[in-house]
Protein backbone atom coordinates (compact mmCIF):
# COMPACT_ATOMS: atom_id res chain seq x y z
CA UNK A 1 0.00 0.00 0.00
CA UNK A 2 2.64 2.44 0.83
CA UNK A 3 4.34 1.83 -2.63
CA UNK A 4 1.34 2.43 -4.42
CA UNK A 5 1.13 5.85 -2.26
CA UNK A 6 4.67 6.99 -3.59
CA UNK A 7 3.67 6.18 -7.04
CA UNK A 8 1.01 8.43 -6.50
CA UNK A 9 2.77 11.49 -4.84
CA UNK A 10 6.37 10.95 -6.45
CA UNK A 11 5.63 11.13 -10.07
CA UNK A 12 6.11 8.79 -12.59
CA UNK A 13 7.62 5.03 -11.15
CA UNK A 14 7.43 3.75 -14.71
CA UNK A 15 11.15 4.54 -15.99
CA UNK A 16 11.28 4.51 -19.99
CA UNK A 17 12.96 1.99 -21.39
CA UNK A 18 16.02 1.83 -23.88
CA UNK A 19 13.58 1.15 -26.91
CA UNK A 20 11.59 4.38 -25.84
CA UNK A 21 14.97 6.01 -24.63
CA UNK A 22 16.55 5.42 -28.66
CA UNK A 23 13.09 5.92 -30.57
CA UNK A 24 12.33 9.45 -28.98
CA UNK A 25 15.99 10.57 -29.40
CA UNK A 26 16.13 9.39 -33.00
CA UNK A 27 12.65 11.19 -33.83
CA UNK A 28 14.23 14.34 -31.97
CA UNK A 29 17.17 14.35 -34.26
CA UNK A 30 15.04 13.54 -37.24
CA UNK A 31 13.24 16.28 -36.86
CA UNK A 32 15.67 19.20 -35.52
CA UNK A 33 17.71 17.99 -38.42
CA UNK A 34 14.72 18.38 -40.78
CA UNK A 35 13.18 21.77 -39.27
CA UNK A 36 16.56 23.28 -39.39
CA UNK A 37 17.29 22.61 -43.36
CA UNK A 38 13.35 24.06 -44.39
CA UNK A 39 14.15 26.73 -42.05
CA UNK A 40 17.35 27.41 -43.32
CA UNK A 41 16.23 26.99 -47.22
CA UNK A 42 13.17 28.92 -46.41
CA UNK A 43 15.03 32.16 -44.85
CA UNK A 44 17.26 32.29 -48.03
CA UNK A 45 14.21 32.13 -50.22
CA UNK A 46 12.06 35.13 -48.74
CA UNK A 47 14.88 37.04 -48.62
CA UNK A 48 16.31 36.78 -52.36
CA UNK A 49 12.83 36.08 -53.44
CA UNK A 50 14.78 33.47 -56.08
CA UNK A 51 13.52 29.84 -55.63
CA UNK A 52 16.78 28.92 -57.66
CA UNK A 53 14.74 26.74 -60.73
CA UNK A 54 12.72 29.10 -63.70
CA UNK A 55 9.62 30.23 -62.96
CA UNK A 56 7.90 28.45 -60.16
CA UNK A 57 9.41 25.30 -60.99
CA UNK A 58 10.98 23.04 -58.62
CA UNK A 59 12.74 19.83 -58.65
CA UNK A 60 10.74 15.76 -57.73
CA UNK A 61 13.14 13.64 -58.28
CA UNK A 62 15.34 12.69 -55.45
CA UNK A 63 18.83 13.43 -57.48
CA UNK A 64 17.52 16.82 -58.71
CA UNK A 65 16.19 18.07 -54.98
CA UNK A 66 20.12 16.67 -53.78
CA UNK A 67 21.77 18.29 -56.86
CA UNK A 68 20.11 21.38 -56.12
CA UNK A 69 20.14 21.72 -52.29
CA UNK A 70 24.49 21.29 -52.73
CA UNK A 71 23.78 24.29 -54.81
CA UNK A 72 22.38 25.58 -52.76
CA UNK A 73 19.35 26.63 -54.86
CA UNK A 74 16.41 27.35 -51.75
CA UNK A 75 14.12 25.27 -53.29
CA UNK A 76 16.38 22.44 -53.26
CA UNK A 77 17.43 22.77 -50.15
CA UNK A 78 13.65 23.51 -48.72
CA UNK A 79 12.65 20.07 -50.54
CA UNK A 80 15.76 18.27 -49.07
CA UNK A 81 14.67 19.14 -45.52
CA UNK A 82 10.78 17.85 -46.76
CA UNK A 83 12.68 14.42 -47.66
CA UNK A 84 14.92 14.06 -44.25
CA UNK A 85 11.59 14.95 -42.77
CA UNK A 86 9.84 12.44 -44.33
CA UNK A 87 12.31 9.48 -43.95
CA UNK A 88 11.98 10.37 -40.17
CA UNK A 89 9.57 7.79 -39.50
CA UNK A 90 10.44 5.15 -41.89
CA UNK A 91 14.44 5.64 -40.16
CA UNK A 92 12.57 5.09 -36.76
CA UNK A 93 10.91 1.61 -37.77
CA UNK A 94 14.61 0.28 -39.14
CA UNK A 95 16.08 1.70 -35.69
CA UNK A 96 13.35 0.16 -33.34
CA UNK A 97 14.01 -3.23 -34.92
CA UNK A 98 17.94 -2.77 -34.06
CA UNK A 99 16.95 -2.30 -30.63
CA UNK A 100 14.25 -4.53 -29.70
CA UNK A 101 17.43 -7.08 -31.74
CA UNK A 102 19.69 -6.29 -29.15
CA UNK A 103 16.68 -6.15 -26.29
CA UNK A 104 16.70 -9.85 -27.93
CA UNK A 105 12.82 -9.55 -27.82
CA UNK A 106 12.59 -11.60 -30.98
CA UNK A 107 9.28 -11.42 -31.51
CA UNK A 108 8.89 -7.51 -31.86
CA UNK A 109 12.38 -7.66 -33.51
CA UNK A 110 10.17 -10.09 -36.57
CA UNK A 111 7.26 -7.46 -36.53
CA UNK A 112 9.85 -4.35 -36.75
CA UNK A 113 11.09 -5.78 -39.57
CA UNK A 114 7.72 -7.02 -41.59
CA UNK A 115 7.03 -2.97 -41.02
CA UNK A 116 10.31 -2.16 -42.47
CA UNK A 117 10.08 -4.51 -45.28
CA UNK A 118 5.95 -3.42 -46.18
CA UNK A 119 7.47 0.09 -46.40
CA UNK A 120 10.17 -0.29 -48.38
CA UNK A 121 8.09 -2.59 -51.05
CA UNK A 122 5.36 0.14 -50.90
CA UNK A 123 8.02 2.75 -52.56
CA UNK A 124 7.99 -0.15 -55.33
CA UNK A 125 4.44 -1.00 -55.89
CA UNK A 126 4.00 3.08 -55.92
CA UNK A 127 6.56 3.64 -59.20
CA UNK B 1 5.35 36.66 -49.59
CA UNK B 2 7.03 36.83 -46.27
CA UNK B 3 3.57 37.57 -45.16
CA UNK B 4 1.69 34.79 -46.70
CA UNK B 5 4.59 32.56 -45.35
CA UNK B 6 4.14 33.46 -42.29
CA UNK B 7 0.23 33.42 -42.15
CA UNK B 8 0.80 29.81 -43.37
CA UNK B 9 2.73 29.07 -40.43
CA UNK B 10 0.66 30.07 -37.87
CA UNK B 11 -2.06 28.37 -38.89
CA UNK B 12 -0.05 24.97 -39.29
CA UNK B 13 1.12 25.67 -35.98
CA UNK B 14 -2.80 25.45 -34.47
CA UNK B 15 -3.24 22.48 -36.72
CA UNK B 16 0.25 20.88 -35.57
CA UNK B 17 -1.45 21.15 -31.48
CA UNK B 18 -4.82 20.32 -32.17
CA UNK B 19 -3.67 17.72 -34.18
CA UNK B 20 -1.06 16.42 -31.80
CA UNK B 21 -3.80 16.37 -28.83
CA UNK B 22 -6.46 14.05 -30.70
CA UNK B 23 -4.16 12.09 -32.91
CA UNK B 24 -4.77 13.53 -36.24
CA UNK B 25 -2.97 14.25 -38.31
CA UNK B 26 -3.79 18.15 -38.90
CA UNK B 27 -4.60 17.68 -42.43
CA UNK B 28 -8.49 18.83 -41.36
CA UNK B 29 -7.22 22.23 -40.56
CA UNK B 30 -4.20 22.22 -43.22
CA UNK B 31 -6.25 21.53 -45.87
CA UNK B 32 -8.99 23.57 -45.95
CA UNK B 33 -6.76 26.43 -44.58
CA UNK B 34 -4.85 26.60 -47.47
CA UNK B 35 -7.81 25.97 -50.26
CA UNK B 36 -9.82 28.57 -48.76
CA UNK B 37 -8.25 31.14 -46.90
CA UNK B 38 -4.93 30.92 -49.11
CA UNK B 39 -6.11 29.80 -52.77
CA UNK B 40 -3.83 27.01 -53.09
CA UNK B 41 -5.50 24.08 -55.74
CA UNK B 42 -5.99 21.29 -54.07
CA UNK B 43 -3.80 19.28 -55.14
CA UNK B 44 -1.17 21.25 -53.69
CA UNK B 45 -3.13 20.80 -50.81
CA UNK B 46 -3.15 17.42 -50.13
CA UNK B 47 0.52 17.23 -50.85
CA UNK B 48 1.26 19.64 -48.22
CA UNK B 49 -1.31 17.94 -45.50
CA UNK B 50 0.61 14.99 -46.02
CA UNK B 51 3.86 16.80 -44.69
CA UNK B 52 1.51 17.88 -42.44
CA UNK B 53 0.95 14.72 -41.21
CA UNK B 54 4.36 13.75 -40.85
CA UNK B 55 5.55 16.32 -38.98
CA UNK B 56 2.72 15.99 -36.31
CA UNK B 57 3.55 12.33 -35.77
CA UNK B 58 7.02 12.93 -35.62
CA UNK B 59 7.37 16.11 -33.64
CA UNK B 60 4.74 14.87 -31.27
CA UNK B 61 6.06 11.62 -30.77
CA UNK B 62 9.61 12.78 -29.10
CA UNK B 63 7.52 13.94 -26.25
CA UNK B 64 5.00 11.42 -26.27
CA UNK B 65 7.01 8.51 -26.23
CA UNK B 66 9.61 9.86 -23.76
CA UNK B 67 7.01 10.64 -21.23
CA UNK B 68 5.72 6.82 -22.42
CA UNK B 69 2.18 7.55 -23.15
CA UNK B 70 2.71 5.97 -26.63
CA UNK B 71 2.82 1.79 -26.69
CA UNK B 72 5.00 0.94 -28.70
CA UNK B 73 4.53 -2.21 -28.96
CA UNK B 74 0.64 -1.64 -30.25
CA UNK B 75 1.85 0.73 -32.85
CA UNK B 76 4.13 -1.74 -34.42
CA UNK B 77 2.22 -4.41 -34.11
CA UNK B 78 -0.84 -2.02 -35.91
CA UNK B 79 1.68 -0.86 -37.94
CA UNK B 80 1.66 -4.29 -40.16
CA UNK B 81 -2.01 -3.76 -41.12
CA UNK B 82 -1.98 -0.25 -41.95
CA UNK B 83 0.87 -0.28 -44.44
CA UNK B 84 -0.54 -3.78 -45.98
CA UNK B 85 -3.82 -1.97 -45.86
CA UNK B 86 -1.92 1.48 -47.37
CA UNK B 87 -0.52 -0.42 -50.37
CA UNK B 88 -4.10 -2.65 -50.77
CA UNK B 89 -5.18 1.05 -50.89
CA UNK B 90 -2.84 2.04 -53.56
CA UNK B 91 -3.49 -0.67 -55.60
CA UNK B 92 -6.83 -0.83 -56.06
CA UNK B 93 -7.04 3.05 -55.97
CA UNK B 94 -7.17 2.72 -60.20
CA UNK B 95 -9.22 -0.19 -60.26
CA UNK B 96 -12.75 0.25 -58.69
CA UNK B 97 -14.65 3.43 -57.43
CA UNK B 98 -14.16 4.74 -54.09
CA UNK B 99 -17.36 5.83 -53.49
CA UNK B 100 -18.75 2.51 -51.80
CA UNK B 101 -15.91 2.43 -50.14
CA UNK B 102 -16.22 5.97 -48.71
CA UNK B 103 -19.81 5.84 -47.69
CA UNK B 104 -18.55 2.57 -45.58
CA UNK B 105 -16.00 3.96 -43.72
CA UNK B 106 -18.19 6.99 -43.62
CA UNK B 107 -20.52 5.25 -41.56
CA UNK B 108 -18.26 3.39 -39.50
CA UNK B 109 -16.64 6.87 -38.08
CA UNK B 110 -20.28 7.88 -37.53
CA UNK B 111 -20.96 4.57 -35.66
CA UNK B 112 -17.75 5.00 -33.38
CA UNK B 113 -18.39 8.75 -32.82
CA UNK B 114 -21.65 7.49 -31.35
CA UNK B 115 -19.96 4.84 -28.92
CA UNK B 116 -17.73 7.41 -27.97
CA UNK B 117 -20.37 9.47 -26.92
CA UNK B 118 -21.65 6.84 -24.61
CA UNK B 119 -18.04 7.31 -22.79
CA UNK B 120 -18.20 11.11 -22.43
CA UNK B 121 -18.49 10.45 -18.71
CA UNK B 122 -15.71 7.51 -18.32
CA UNK B 123 -11.83 9.12 -17.58
CA UNK B 124 -10.82 5.52 -18.21
CA UNK B 125 -11.88 1.96 -19.20
CA UNK B 126 -12.77 0.27 -16.45
CA UNK B 127 -12.37 -3.52 -16.14
CA UNK B 128 -11.44 -4.37 -19.74
CA UNK B 129 -10.48 -7.89 -20.32
CA UNK B 130 -6.90 -8.35 -21.21
CA UNK B 131 -7.39 -10.58 -24.73
CA UNK B 132 -5.37 -13.64 -25.63
CA UNK B 133 -3.21 -12.26 -28.51
CA UNK B 134 -2.59 -9.00 -26.24
CA UNK B 135 -1.24 -11.14 -23.34
CA UNK B 136 0.95 -12.96 -26.14
CA UNK B 137 2.12 -9.67 -27.63
CA UNK B 138 2.26 -8.10 -24.36
CA UNK B 139 0.42 -4.89 -25.25
CA UNK B 140 -1.03 -4.41 -22.05
CA UNK B 141 0.75 -1.13 -20.49
CA UNK B 142 0.98 1.49 -17.95
CA UNK B 143 1.46 5.26 -18.37
CA UNK B 144 2.17 8.38 -16.20
CA UNK B 145 -1.17 10.93 -16.08
CA UNK B 146 -0.42 14.21 -15.54
CA UNK B 147 -3.79 15.28 -15.17
CA UNK B 148 -4.90 12.78 -12.84
CA UNK B 149 -1.42 12.98 -11.05
CA UNK B 150 -1.32 8.81 -11.03
CA UNK B 151 0.23 5.62 -12.67
CA UNK B 152 -2.60 4.42 -15.37
CA UNK B 153 -2.05 0.30 -16.01
CA UNK B 154 -3.99 -0.81 -18.41
CA UNK B 155 -5.40 -3.86 -20.76
CA UNK B 156 -5.89 -4.25 -24.85
CA UNK B 157 -9.12 -6.24 -26.10
CA UNK B 158 -10.24 -6.94 -29.35
CA UNK B 159 -6.94 -7.36 -30.88
CA UNK B 160 -8.50 -9.27 -34.15
CA UNK B 161 -11.28 -5.84 -34.53
CA UNK B 162 -8.45 -3.51 -33.65
CA UNK B 163 -6.63 -4.92 -36.87
CA UNK B 164 -9.51 -4.75 -38.56
CA UNK B 165 -10.47 -1.53 -38.50
CA UNK B 166 -6.39 -0.71 -39.05
CA UNK B 167 -6.46 -2.61 -41.81
CA UNK B 168 -9.01 -0.19 -43.33
CA UNK B 169 -7.63 2.44 -41.88
CA UNK B 170 -4.58 1.47 -43.74
CA UNK B 171 -6.53 1.23 -47.52
CA UNK B 172 -8.27 4.63 -46.95
CA UNK B 173 -4.44 6.30 -46.35
CA UNK B 174 -3.66 4.27 -49.30
CA UNK B 175 -6.62 5.66 -51.07
CA UNK B 176 -6.84 9.38 -50.18
CA UNK B 177 -2.82 10.10 -48.83
CA UNK B 178 -3.89 11.03 -45.42
CA UNK B 179 -2.82 9.65 -42.37
CA UNK B 180 -6.63 8.46 -41.08
CA UNK B 181 -6.17 9.56 -38.06
CA UNK B 182 -9.72 9.10 -36.55
CA UNK B 183 -9.64 5.15 -37.83
CA UNK B 184 -6.80 5.09 -35.63
CA UNK B 185 -7.73 6.44 -32.46
CA UNK B 186 -11.33 4.58 -32.97
CA UNK B 187 -9.57 0.86 -33.36
CA UNK B 188 -7.71 1.61 -29.98
CA UNK B 189 -10.47 3.55 -28.44
CA UNK B 190 -13.24 1.92 -29.31
CA UNK B 191 -12.45 -1.57 -30.25
CA UNK B 192 -8.99 -2.20 -28.03
CA UNK B 193 -10.40 -0.20 -25.26
CA UNK B 194 -7.22 1.90 -24.21
CA UNK B 195 -7.02 4.72 -22.43
CA UNK B 196 -7.60 7.78 -25.09
CA UNK B 197 -4.45 9.46 -24.06
CA UNK B 198 -2.73 6.13 -24.92
CA UNK B 199 -5.00 5.66 -28.21
CA UNK B 200 -4.12 9.62 -29.42
CA UNK B 201 -0.39 9.41 -28.79
CA UNK B 202 0.16 5.73 -30.23
CA UNK B 203 -1.98 7.25 -33.51
CA UNK B 204 0.41 10.01 -33.66
CA UNK B 205 3.35 7.49 -33.41
CA UNK B 206 1.55 5.60 -36.27
CA UNK B 207 0.76 8.13 -38.75
CA UNK B 208 4.40 8.73 -39.71
CA UNK B 209 4.58 5.18 -41.25
CA UNK B 210 1.63 5.97 -43.26
CA UNK B 211 2.10 9.43 -44.50
CA UNK B 212 5.67 8.19 -45.31
CA UNK B 213 4.35 5.70 -47.37
CA UNK B 214 2.73 7.53 -49.84
CA UNK B 215 4.86 10.25 -49.99
CA UNK B 216 7.18 9.18 -52.26
CA UNK B 217 4.71 8.90 -55.13
CA UNK B 218 3.25 12.26 -54.03
CA UNK B 219 6.62 13.93 -54.16
CA UNK B 220 7.33 12.58 -57.37
CA UNK B 221 4.17 13.68 -58.86
CA UNK B 222 5.17 17.61 -57.87
CA UNK B 223 2.47 17.55 -55.55
CA UNK B 224 4.93 18.70 -52.46
CA UNK B 225 4.97 22.48 -53.17
CA UNK B 226 8.33 24.18 -51.59
CA UNK B 227 7.03 27.25 -50.74
CA UNK B 228 3.56 26.03 -49.41
CA UNK B 229 4.95 22.82 -47.59
CA UNK B 230 7.98 24.90 -45.84
CA UNK B 231 6.38 26.97 -43.43
CA UNK B 232 3.52 24.11 -42.90
CA UNK B 233 6.42 21.87 -42.04
CA UNK B 234 8.11 24.33 -39.27
CA UNK B 235 4.60 25.51 -38.22
CA UNK B 236 3.36 21.89 -37.74
CA UNK B 237 6.28 20.81 -36.31
CA UNK B 238 6.17 24.02 -33.26
CA UNK B 239 2.48 23.25 -32.67
CA UNK B 240 2.59 19.51 -32.45
CA UNK B 241 5.88 20.19 -29.53
CA UNK B 242 3.81 22.58 -27.76
CA UNK B 243 0.53 20.13 -28.15
CA UNK B 244 1.84 17.10 -26.59
CA UNK B 245 2.63 19.27 -23.82
CA UNK B 246 -0.45 20.45 -23.26
CA UNK B 247 -2.52 16.75 -23.94
CA UNK B 248 -1.07 15.25 -21.22
CA UNK B 249 -2.28 17.47 -18.42
CA UNK B 250 -5.89 17.34 -20.10
CA UNK B 251 -8.61 14.91 -19.05
CA UNK B 252 -9.09 12.79 -21.08
CA UNK B 253 -12.66 13.29 -21.02
CA UNK B 254 -11.78 16.52 -22.13
CA UNK B 255 -9.84 15.28 -25.24
CA UNK B 256 -13.04 13.09 -26.10
CA UNK B 257 -14.89 16.35 -25.63
CA UNK B 258 -13.39 17.95 -29.00
CA UNK B 259 -12.71 14.40 -30.33
CA UNK B 260 -16.24 13.66 -31.14
CA UNK B 261 -17.23 16.59 -33.07
CA UNK B 262 -14.21 16.31 -35.24
CA UNK B 263 -15.38 12.53 -35.55
CA UNK B 264 -18.63 13.60 -36.93
CA UNK B 265 -17.35 16.25 -39.08
CA UNK B 266 -15.02 13.89 -40.87
CA UNK B 267 -17.94 11.17 -41.29
CA UNK B 268 -20.18 13.39 -42.66
CA UNK B 269 -17.83 14.88 -45.15
CA UNK B 270 -16.78 11.13 -46.00
CA UNK B 271 -20.41 10.06 -46.89
CA UNK B 272 -21.17 13.27 -48.77
CA UNK B 273 -17.76 12.25 -50.66
CA UNK B 274 -19.18 8.66 -51.22
CA UNK B 275 -23.02 9.92 -52.29
CA UNK B 276 -21.39 12.82 -54.73
CA UNK B 277 -23.03 15.67 -52.74
CA UNK B 278 -20.40 18.44 -52.57
CA UNK B 279 -20.26 20.11 -49.75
Amino acid sequence: MSEMMNKDTQGPSKEPNEVEIFVSKSLRFGVLLSGAVILIGLVLFLSSGEGGYPGDSYPTRLRDIFAGAFDRKPFGIILAGLVLLICTPIMRVGISALVFLKEKDWLYVGISTVVFLILVSGFFFGK
Amino acid sequence: MTIVAIKILLVSISAGVLGSILGLGGGIIVTPALTLLFGVDIQHAIGASLISVIATSSGAAVAYIKDGITNIRVGMFLEIATTVGAITGALIAGLISPNLLYIIFGLLLLYSALAMLKKTKEELPEEVPLHNVAKTLKLQGEYYDKALKKNVSYNVDNVYSGFGVMYGAGIISGLLGIGSGSFKVMAMDVFMKLPLKVSSATSNFMMGVTGAASAGIYLYRGDISPIISAPVAIGVLIGATIGAKIMQRLKSKTIRKLFIPVLMYVAIQMMAQGLGVKL
